[in-house]
């Protein structure tokens, strides 16, 4: 076992740290989420990670966005992803897709993996992608953030809420008027995370079936059945 | 009868974060929108009794209605 890896156990039993290499996740969207999900699965070992996002880096998204500096405005965030990765655990393969999620993309993009992050920013994308993750039969966790607030819940093969949680048929939500401090998107990113691990390596409760909901602003923090 | 209602995130500006509402027999959720001012398009998840709601279901006494704005940042 790699001393990097060391750290990973015992809530993790050696067996568990290693097969973590041999693991293959998605994230799709290396923004606000998406960075503090990256940086996770890379530092905790797991073996294959797919970084998407067909965006730029923007200054606004400097106050939040892990990947995000003054040197890389303007640069792809996937590609950033990538070369970050590359730095933070070279013993991780990252292949890094610099487009949007797509019809036409989706199930190529998704197929093989083993969980799947939605680290999107919008309904749409959203619902494309949980329609894909359960025609390819992959776990997908969903992680979503507007200013104090954040929501999280894991959709196992053969479940389907989607109409539970987007009932007003918006495109995007409360963010567009909260916007999206730093610790937001590191909350709701390490909790989606632990769920991917979770899956990986069939431990514990998953939020499946119930959404966590969190409200730093009044520090509340629900689930709920659905 | 009384009903319970649960208002989380901005849904809770001038409105508080728990309120009892008296209301008519078979009232539904949708209802309890109008009386509050809320639009459905401003609700992405409605639960009543802590599970998965419709709008237009008929509440009983007792129900408490939870009420959320959509989140989608990422």
């Amino acid at each position: 076992m790699e001393k990097r890896y060391l750290k990973n156990e015992q809530m993790l039993s050696r067996e568990e740290n290693l097969s973590l290499r041999e693991k293959r996740v998605a994230v799709i969207g290396c923004g606000g989420l998406g960075g503090h999900i990256l940086e996770q699965l890379a530092r905790l070992g797991i073996g294959y990670i797919t970084a998407m996002d067909g965006d730029v880096f923007d200054e606004t998204n400097l106050n939040r966005q892990l990947l995000c500096h003054t040197r890389n405005i303007g640069r792809s965030k996937a590609l950033e992803a990538l070369e970050h990765l590359q730095r933070v655990n070279p013993g991780v393969q990252v292949q890094a897709i610099d487009c949007l999620l797509t019809p036409e993309n989706a199930l190529t993009v998704l197929a093989g993996n083993d969980a799947i992050c939605d680290a999107l920013d919008n309904m749409p994308s959203r619902m494309l992608l949980q329609q894909s993750a359960q025609s390819l039969g992959i776990p997908l966790v969903y992680g979503a953030i507007a200013g104090w607030y954040g929501q999280v819940t894991t959709l196992m093969p053969g479940d389907s809420m989607l109409e539970s949680i987007f009932q007003g048929g918006n495109e995007r939500g409360i963010e567009t008027e909260l916007g999206n401090p730093a610790f937001t998107p590191a909350l709701v990113a390490s909790i989606q995370v632990a769920e991917v691990v979770k899956i990986l390596t069939g431990k514990g409760e998953l939020l499946r079936k119930r959404m966590l909901m969190i409200n730093t602003l009044d520090q509340e923090y629900e689930v709920f059945d659905f | 009868m009384q009903i319970k209602v649960r208002l989380f995130a901005t849904l809770r500006e001038g409105r508080g974060k728990e309120r009892m509402e008296e209301v008519a027999d078979n009232t539904t959720p949708a209802h309890i929108f109008q009386l509050l001012d809320i639009s459905p398009k401003d609700v992405a998840i409605l639960l009543v009794n802590g599970m998965d709601g419709k709008p237009d279901q008929i509440l009983k006494e007792g129900d408490t209605v939870s009420i959320f704005p959509p989140v989608g940042g990422g």
